[in-house]
């Protein structure tokens, strides 16, 4: 007798560990992906996203939730490159929206998607705070000395492309500090610890008017597409496919929104 | 329960007649079966993940890894900052124990909370909080930007802080429990004999403390050595400057090479081994604040 309360106590604790670990198992759907079958969809998925996406991709599920009664996505934004560790690495995601086709490709190369679609393109804009501290009014400046710059670290897509625009621009910059992600890039601007950050121009449109943009030359400036994917993990594979498919038809209003340029 | 109840009564009243089994019962040398499964449980979740790391290292690549310039700019920072962090927490955190076990009053309650609050709070909040207040446009910050150009933020200095933040508490927790015990009275004692109160807690106190206080800084160090969401949030991360080992880490998990992650991991599951290896029988024996003393 006495052995039966912690045998169930053992029981509840190990179910409470699986519930942790699986998402929703829904999607008991027979018809066929897309647009159309907006009705037959249900269940839940998460979908991981490049930190860039954040406000538009919010958006985005807010309205496909709405277009499809009963249905639920979730989304965990982070550095692409992160994303694509966790999901090789087994995590329970749906869909993957990146911010560069290479980490796209660790996901396609470690068998997690079968493929992608190009939905969006995004360019890079010098962000300062408000009151612009350190007087900044091109790539030239960030190389001066005194000028606190962060980037991304060179690992992240935000990254990479700095480092594009900054050898092209024949600007070499000390960087006070390399960020985990876009968006922490971007913080450290918001609070004026950082006088400049190279950061997506959607970034700089979605942050109002906390932060100032400051225009990149189009001969200097680079760009990176954003491919997008169901994955091959899957639990719930028709609302993915149907949430992709919204990306790239309805949802193309809300990225040209805040700044996202056609693929 | 009933059982146990008659063991304790047992035991308690010496009962002559049930003695041999109630020895052979509470002496602890049989398990009490129903709590085995949930004491397994609790020793695989904290052993197995360190195996998994172990299982999982890149061995062959060790030696590569441990020598490439970023390894050693990480491993070099995370000991200057650590071990700086350290200093500064014994330096305020055992005065600010002695006022904590020897203060009287609400404001000693009131103070105690505020000071250990970061031991429970998310580092990541403490970064942000320290960011907001030693930031340049900080709550202090701002004054000591605009009076010097200086700010803490991005620095080596600013690693010591987050991690001092994050630490000292642990410090000062340790200190202060063990100027409880230290009794009050042989300070007392030893002033009636003619010691100035500062020769007391030099000569009566202090020695009594020593066994806490190395436990304490090795607590702290240890602390101090992990830390990394208040020193990301705090001091960002750039390599060679504010880039400690766990930022290292997750930086390197963050691009892909997981061997290189894992690699480095190792290095600190080490140096934590060798820490509680090094000190276990001085420091971390229950009762080894007794056994310190001799």
């Amino acid at each position: 007798m006495r052995a039966k309360p912690s045998a169930l106590l053992v029981g509840a604790a190990v179910l409470a560990l699986a519930a942790c670990g699986t998402g929703d198992a829904g999607g008991s759907s027979t018809a066929s992906a897309g647009a159309s079958a907006s009705s037959s969809v249900s269940g839940s998925i998460t979908v991981f996203a490049a930190a860039s996406l954040k406000e538009s991709f919010t958006a985005i599920g807010t309205a496909f939730e709405a277009e499809h009664p009963g249905t639920r996505v979730t989304f965990n934004f982070g550095a692409s490159s992160a994303l694509a560790q966790q999901i090789t690495q087994g995590a329970p995601a749906d869909v993957f929206a990146s911010a560069s086709p290479t980490t796209m490709q660790q996901v396609v190369d470690g068998k997690a998607a079968n493929g992608s679609t190009a939905f969006a393109r995004n360019v890079l804009e010098i962000a300062v705070p408000p009151n612009d501290p350190a007087k900044v009014a091109g790539l030239g400046d960030l190389g001066r000395a005194g000028v606190k710059v962060v980037l991304c670290q060179p690992q992240v897509p935000c990254g990479a492309l700095a480092q594009t625009v900054l050898g092209k621009a024949g600007v070499t910059v000390k960087p006070a500090s390399l960020e985990a992600d876009v968006k922490s890039t971007l913080s450290k601007v918001q609070l004026g610890e950082a006088d400049a950050a190279l950061v997506y121009v959607t970034d700089v449109t979605s942050a109002g008017d906390t932060l100032k943009g400051i225009e990149i030359p189009a001969d200097v400036n680079a760009a990176t597409t954003y491919p997008i994917a169901t994955l091959t993990g899957s639990k719930n594979p028709d609302l993915a496919t149907a949430f992709v498919t919204y990306v790239l038809s309805e949802g193309r209003a809300e990225l040209t929104k805040v700044g996202f340029q056609a693929p | 329960m009933t059982r146990l109840a008659e063991q304790a009564g047992g035991i308690a009243e010496g009962n002559v007649p049930n003695a041999p089994r109630a020895a052979r019962r509470g002496t602890g040398n049989r398990p009490l079966w129903p709590l085995a499964p949930f004491a397994a449980a609790g020793v695989a979740l904290l052993a197995l993940p360190v195996l998994g790391l172990v299982v999982r290292a890149p061995w062959l690549r060790m030696p590569e890894l441990l020598r490439s310039e970023g390894a050693v700019e990480a491993l070099r920072l995370s000991l200057v900052c650590s071990v700086s962090a350290t200093v500064v927490s014994v330096v305020l955190g055992v005065p600010l124990a002695w006022v904590l076990a020897r203060g009287r009053g609400a404001w000693v309650g009131l103070l105690r909370g505020v000071v250990t609050l970061p031991l429970v709070l998310p580092p990541v909040v403490g970064g942000i909080a320290l960011l907001l207040t030693f930031g340049r446009n900080g709550l202090l910050g701002r004054w000591l930007y605009e009076a010097t150009g200086y700010a803490l933020p991005f620095t080596t200095a600013g690693v010591v802080v987050a991690e001092t933040f994050v630490a000292m508490p642990f410090l000062v927790v340790t200190v202060e429990s063990a100027f409880r015990s230290a009794d009050a009275g042989l300070e007392e004692a030893a002033a009636t004999l003619g010691a100035s109160r500062l020769t007391a807690l030099r000569t009566v106190t202090v020695p009594l403390l020593l066994p806490s206080l190395g436990a304490g800084v090795v607590l702290t160090w240890a602390r101090a050595l992990g830390e990394f969401g208040a020193t990301i949030t705090f001091a960002g991360n750039l390599p060679g400057t504010t880039q400690t080992l766990p930022l290292q880490v997750y930086g390197l998990l963050e691009s892909g090479d997981l061997d290189g992650a894992v690699g480095m991991s190792l290095v600190l599951v080490v140096v934590a081994l060798g820490v509680l290896l090094l000190l276990r029988d001085r420091w971390l024996r229950p009762g080894g604040i007794g056994g310190g003393l001799a």
